[in-house]
């Protein structure tokens, strides 16, 4: 059993002073910002300790209604601030940035989480300016040309080259955080599998650790392989797309064809081991609800030789295909100081120099008993994400097969213990994308009074805006597709 | 790439066979669609998806009807990248808020004859979303709405199931 594992952990309610003190530090490098968030009164943030490999929880009360702004030291937490502003109404004091973010002027009300109030009259959206001799901008979205996410994209280009880009997202937003408060653990952890669809084992994982930790209870020990199993799973699915996708983007379709079926391949067999082709709703506090039959671990074994004879002639493919590569081969560059800077997660933070994946660095189980590196490059363009994605299939199938001869006999399920007293938990996993965050905290009956679910494109969207610049508008689409962030994680 | 491209033309093909058409698709659909419009767009019809609020799963599963196990083309359904180009719209997700207009205003640029299929739980009713402040509801609370194709999300088979009972219709007689 881990560190992370031992009962619920309570954060520390800070002074003012402290929390300054810790804003600053966080500016420094020495703490990771891992997730800032608000609560009734209260204003939360999640740390990573760089140097211990620890994760220390701290809150700041806002008795007056505001709180020091973390964003005037550290940039990253500029837009979870203006979230926190928009949903629970608290202040960030001499913030850089005072526009709404989640808050489109579209709810009817203000504050939905804090005060509640009737809406105010809407102000129109400031984008930032961009001057210069013969720029000019094109507006983008929300809704888009393919069959993806909606958020809005304005670009201010010179001629080709882009000297601007300016997110603008919430359109997707749906008040899943209230939706959460008063919930049942059931009820909440279907809402936490609809977070993003892509990552529904990963939000579920993440929700039903944060549940345990809280109630300090542990699944049984085949509830964590078959988790790890999904977990797996979900990666590879997402990561053949996404790679297949890329290509597609750089004008390449015979490798998104070829991945395509892959794919299908991986979520047929998830469909027919567990019921349902993106597992969702199978992970629930306390363990799993679907085991797998001797059938399922033979259609599992079958899978992964496909997969391991299919593979290699497409990474050849992509590899050997010069055409392609002068697409994805120094186009949009992520500087590994940003990744650093911003925590960026996943493939996105590893594909720039930034070696943090949450299986390694919390060792949640069963991951501490299995074999695996953690995948790292320092060039930072669309071909390192590429790469970077590939030997994580890799790897994942590799995991798979040590989850399938290691797999533990025994129970799945151990009802979750009553809360009796309120509590708080969380849980960091690794989702395809990169680290999934969840807090919550229960009422005494074990209901959610309020759960925060921080996806790890918040720290990623940003970067998206940095790597762009300089490249051309007609790449957009492809660096895009290489940071794959969610509209409907960060949206809520 | 050479070797890649002719074991595509060497090998069996991957297709499978087309489905029969979902048969609640095709009482919902004699109930609302016109059948002069169905003759006039024949058997090609382009479809305009739009994302009004939903968690990706949905747009994971349509994506997969492009792959060559489902070929949404041969039957000739395809995906377009503007309303303008669309005869039907393909919308998932309960509608938010903050997408409620951009929905209205891509309804409005898709040209007549045009029908609204609304695709997943969320996209029917609000799903575990219904009553949100965020959310304005199923697909129907903002545009009108021809077919649902329910499921969370509904895989590949059942919305190709609900799409081709679109093509079905034109041979049953038309509704009282």
């Amino acid at each position: 059993m881990t560190e992370h594992d031992k009962g619920a952990h309570i954060s520390t309610i800070v002074s003012a002073d402290v929390w300054e003190a810790t804003c600053k530090e966080i500016g420094d490098g020495r703490w990771n910002l891992l997730a800032l968030w608000g609560d009734t009164g209260l204003v939360r943030m999640a740390l990573w300790d760089t140097r211990e490999n620890e994760i220390t929880l701290i809150g700041l009360a806002c008795p007056e209604g505001t709180f020091p702004s973390v964003a005037r030291h550290h940039p990253p937490a500029l837009r979870l601030e203006r979230a926190i502003k928009d949903l629970f109404g608290l202040v960030p004091l001499d913030t850089p940035d005072t526009r709404p973010w989640l808050d489109h002027g579209r709810w009817g009300v203000c504050e939905p989480l804090g005060q509640n109030r009737p809406a105010v009259a809407k102000t129109p959206y400031v984008f930032l300016p961009a001057e210069g001799e013969s720029l000019h901008k094109i507006p983008v979205g929300p809704v888009h040309a393919g069959i993806i996410e909606p958020g809005h994209f304005r670009f201010t280009a010179s001629g080709e080259t882009v000297v601007r880009l300016e997110e603008r997202l919430g359109y997707v937003h749906r008040g899943i955080e209230q939706l959460m408060a008063g919930a049942d653990l059931p009820h909440a952890a279907k809402l936490a599998g609809r977070v993003s669809g892509d990552s529904t084992v990963a939000y579920q994982l993440a929700f039903a650790r944060a549940a345990e930790n809280a109630l300090g209870h542990a699944a049984p020990p085949r509830a964590h392989w078959l988790r790890a199993l999904m977990a797996e799973m979900e990666r590879i699915a997402n990561h053949l797309g996404d790679i297949g996708a890329i290509c597609n983007d750089a004008s390449f379709p015979l490798m998104q064809a070829h991945c395509g079926i892959l794919r299908e391949r991986v979520l047929r067999a998830a469909g027919n081991c567990f019921g349902h082709r993106l597992m969702r709703d199978l992970i629930v506090p306390g363990g799993v609800t679907a085991d797998i039959s001797a059938k399922a671990t033979d259609i599992l074994r079958r899978l992964l030789d496909v997969l391991q004879k299919d593979l290699p002639p497409l990474v050849r493919l992509y590899d050997n295909t010069p055409s392609l590569l002068e697409r994805t081969v120094g186009t949009g560059i992520l500087k590994p100081k940003l990744a650093r800077q911003y925590a960026a997660g996943g493939y996105i933070g590893r594909a720039s120099g930034r070696n943090f994946d949450a299986r390694r660095m919390i060792h949640y189980p069963p991951y501490g008993a299995l074999n695996f590196e953690v995948q790292m490059r320092l060039d930072g363009d669309v071909n390192a994400r590429v790469w970077i994605r590939i030997l994580e299939v890799k790897q994942s199938i590799a995991l798979i097969r040590q989850i399938l001869d290691g797999m533990p006999e025994g129970n799945i399920f151990a009802p979750p213990p009553l809360a009796g007293t309120p509590r708080e938990g969380y849980a960091l996993v690794e989702g395809f994308r990169g680290d999934v965050f969840v807090w919550l905290g229960l009422d005494a009956e074990g209901r959610v009074r309020r759960c925060h679910l921080r996806d790890p494109s918040w720290f990623q969207w940003p970067l998206l805006e940095a790597a762009i610049e300089g490249n051309i508008v007609a790449d957009f689409p492809l660096c895009n597709k290489s940071f794959n962030c969610s509209y409907a994680g960060h949206d809520l | 790439m050479k070797k890649t491209l002719l074991q595509g033309i060497m090998r069996r093909p991957l297709t499978e066979k087309a489905p029969a058409p979902d048969e609640a698709a095709l009482a919902e659909l004699a109930a609302s669609v016109n059948r002069a419009a169905v003759q006039k767009l024949g058997r090609s019809l382009a479809i305009r998806q739009v994302d009004a609020g939903s968690c990706n799963g949905c747009e994971l599963e349509i994506h997969a009807l492009n792959n060559a196990f489902y070929d949404l083309e041969r039957f000739g359904l395809h995906f377009v990248a503007s309303p303008r180009h669309a005869d039907i719209l393909l919308v998932t997700g309960p509608v938010t808020k903050n997408m409620q207009e951009a929905l209205k205003r891509t309804y409005d640029a898709t040209p007549d004859p045009k029908w609204v299929v609304a695709l997943g739980d969320c996209a029917c009713d609000g799903g575990l979303f219904a009553g949100s402040y965020a959310v304005a509801g199923g697909v129907a609370e903002t545009v009108p709405v021809d077919l649902h194709i329910r499921g969370c999300p509904p895989d590949p088979e059942k919305i190709l199931k609900g799409l081709l009972a679109l093509f079905e219709r034109q041979k049953m007689p038309e509704a009282s």
